[in-house]
């Protein structure tokens, strides 16, 4: 079992490789993308299984004992994480072919993406603060050159304020790593977690709020977030809708796993993250209402729903972090269906502005119910994917006696729905008051693209499986919360 | 030793911070720049010498600590890297604008413009100032500049 762990990330980056050499002949590049996506998808779920079942699995590098190599470490956390990943990535590739965009004008697109599908693997599963870094830089530079596809001037200027703030970011990381190694002589997770025990108290407080601000900018935290809603909506439907499912959550990951590996509970800066998890949501979802523009308003909801993750995790209990994984999960799958299906709409309507669209639920009726079923579920109507993880928030919220924040989270809830209604309204119902930017395409018989319409229609159904096996799959998130809160089990698979 | 390479990369952050808070392009490259090389310089300052976990003959106490060398060079190549294409960036960004500055992102000005712009005002007169102030309010935005 142990073999497969590297495969997440090498099979992408070799398939990367050869869908460069290829660069000719594009279903070439297509079958080597797809099926390398296919495979990673099934070795995640291997590895999930693996991880449930017999502990983490875990690899030394090169032969090399923990606190010296590199270790690639994977836990039911990073299991859970590779496989949602490995689906989104799969899903939105498929769309990205049939969508007339991105993916045909461009001969990198192919290798670019799959790059990114390795940083993003990679970020799941390595063991030391620097591999993390090195793989937030794989994923990241990836990023950089999807967003700017095409060189518009909306792109570059998105690109821009998206580059500089990740390089920023980065370079806090490497600061914190530079400290943290001079502090305890180690970058190994594991072995940090046992040497950071010799440190003073307020010392690992600041180390726990730098690697907070770090990881807060990539994930979009209050009040790290203004780069986001900026950048993603210019890149093309399929690459945002990765960005907005994928990325922040790797940054939310990297919270999750830092804050509860590293921090004795007496140095996690608890009640400030419940703080600044309250300002994300509010901010992020007054910022959606105000929007007029379909991405736009999907952007800024991402960074509400962060909100929610930082949340759970700021409970530090087993009820809180269960909840904020079961979260990230639904909302790794709604989002990016969300994401597809603006997409959609834009391919659909002609534009992406809710002044420019209108009466869509007669002209597209099947983009109309693709759009309702993945807003329902990311404002948390029962009995879809995203009420479980909010109920189970609230309860969490409850136990630990922090009423102010689940009244926020609930108020947020109904805000949500009322920004997702005027997408809906705006769009779907009422009139078009300006002219669509470009001709609309031409409605099939299946309401569009085939290839565009199947891959969300698949995500639409995982999310409802999602809602369906809320029962085992909350019991997992509940195993995973268990191992997060107590690191011994971490290190002692890791060190030996 | 150890004191002049903290002071070099406070100095580096420092002017960094400061070239970043400019609005030409080409400033905030350059500051990124120099935050980038202060956090090489402060993980250079983080090895330990004897701790280096090396094979020969001699006293560990000699060495220098190989690790935070190594993750420094990994660092220079990487921001290396980012800075060509933020270099690539900003040179389109040029062609595209023949300016090196950055632009108002083009929806929040909008949203800006619109609360102010569409309120419903009855009296004419107030109409008038109210457009008046939010065309100000673009223009003082947009016209920060070089600070």
């Amino acid at each position: 079992m142990t073999n497969l762990v590297a495969l997440p990330v090498l099979v992408p980056l070799i398939a990367a490789g050869l869908s460069v050499m290829l660069g000719r002949w594009r279903t070439a590049q297509r079958i080597i993308g797809v099926g390398a996506l296919t495979i990673s998808v099934g070795v995640s779920i291997a590895l999930l299984v693996g991880a449930d079942s017999d502990g983490p699995l875990v690899v030394q590098v090169g032969g090399r004992p923990a606190p010296i190599g590199i270790t690639l470490v994977v836990d039911r956390l990073a299991g859970i994480m590779l496989t949602v990943a490995a689906i989104m990535l799969l899903a939105v590739l498929v769309y990205a072919i049939g969508q007339p965009g991105a993916e045909r004008n461009h001969v990198g697109f192919t290798s670019l993406y799959l790059i990114m599908a390795a940083g993003v693997s990679a970020s799941f599963i390595v063991g030391d603060l620097f591999t993390l870094f090195v793989a937030f830089e794989m994923m990241l530079t990836a990023s950089y050159a999807l967003l700017t596809l095409g060189g518009g001037r909306a792109q570059v200027r998105a690109g821009m304020t998206y580059v500089v703030i990740s390089l920023i970011a980065s370079t806090l990381f490497i600061t914190a790593l530079a400290l943290l190694y001079a502090a305890t002589g180690t970058v190994n997770m594991a072995d940090l977690a046992v040497k950071i025990g010799e440190l003073p108290p307020g010392v690992r407080m600041a180390f726990a709020v730098l690697l907070l601000v770090v990881f807060g900018v990539k994930a979009g935290l209050f009040p790290l977030f203004f780069w986001l809603p900026d950048s993603y909506p210019t890149a093309p439907s399929p690459v945002t809708a990765v960005f907005a499912g994928l990325l922040t959550k790797v940054g939310v990951y990297a919270l999750i796993r830092t804050q509860t590996l590293l921090f004795p509970p007496d140095s996690r800066p608890a009640t400030l993250m419940l703080v600044l998890a309250g300002l994300t949501m509010v901010i992020g979802i007054l910022g959606a209402i105000a929007q007029d523009d379909v991405k736009r308003i999907l952007s800024f909801n991402i960074v509400s729903h962060i909100g929610y993750m930082v949340m759970g995790l700021a409970l530090f209990s087993v009820a809180g972090i269960a909840a904020a994984i079961f979260y990230v999960v639904h909302h790794i799958v709604a989002k990016t269906t969300l994401f597809l299906t603006g997409g959609l709409i834009e391919h659909v309507g002609g534009s992406s502005r809710l002044s420019r669209l209108g009466n869509m639920v007669k002209s597209a009726p099947v983009v109309a119910a693709l759009f309702l079923i993945p807003a329902l579920t990311l404002a948390g109507v029962p009995p879809l994917s995203g009420f479980i993880p909010k109920l189970a928030l609230v309860e969490a919220g409850f136990d630990e006696r922090r009423y102010v924040i689940v009244g926020v989270s609930l108020l947020v809830s109904l805000l949500t729905l009322l920004s997702l209604m005027k997408i809906w309204i705006g769009a779907f119902w009422g009139p078009a008051t300006e002219e669509p930017e470009h001709e609309p395409h031409e409605v099939g018989r299946a309401g569009g693209p085939l290839l565009m319409i199947a891959p969300t229609v698949a995500l639409i159904a995982i999310s409802l499986a999602i809602a369906f096996a809320a029962g085992p799959l909350y019991a997992l998130a509940e195993r995973t919360a268990t191992d997060l809160l107590d690191p011994a089990v971490y290190e002692r698979a890791v060190l030996g | 030793m150890s004191i002049l390479l903290a002071f070099a990369a406070a100095a580096l952050f420092g002017i960094g911070t400061y070239l970043l808070m400019q609005r030409k392009l080409s400033r905030i490259i350059i500051g990124l720049g120099l935050i980038s090389h202060g956090g090489n310089v402060l993980l250079m300052t983080s090895g330990r010498g004897g701790i280096a976990p090396l094979i020969g003959s001699g006293d560990p106490g000699d060495f220098a600590d190989p690790l935070p060398q190594a993750m420094a060079l990994t660092t220079i190549v990487i921001t290396f890297g980012v800075t060509a294409l933020l270099l690539a960036l900003a040179y389109r960004s040029w062609q595209l604008t023949r300016d090196d500055e950055v632009e108002n992102d083009a929806a929040d000005m909008s949203i800006v413009s619109g609360g102010l712009l569409g309120r419903d005002v009855t009296d004419e007169v107030t109409a008038e100032t109210e457009v008046e102030d939010a065309k100000a309010l673009i223009d003082s935005t947009a016209g920060e500049v070089d600070g």
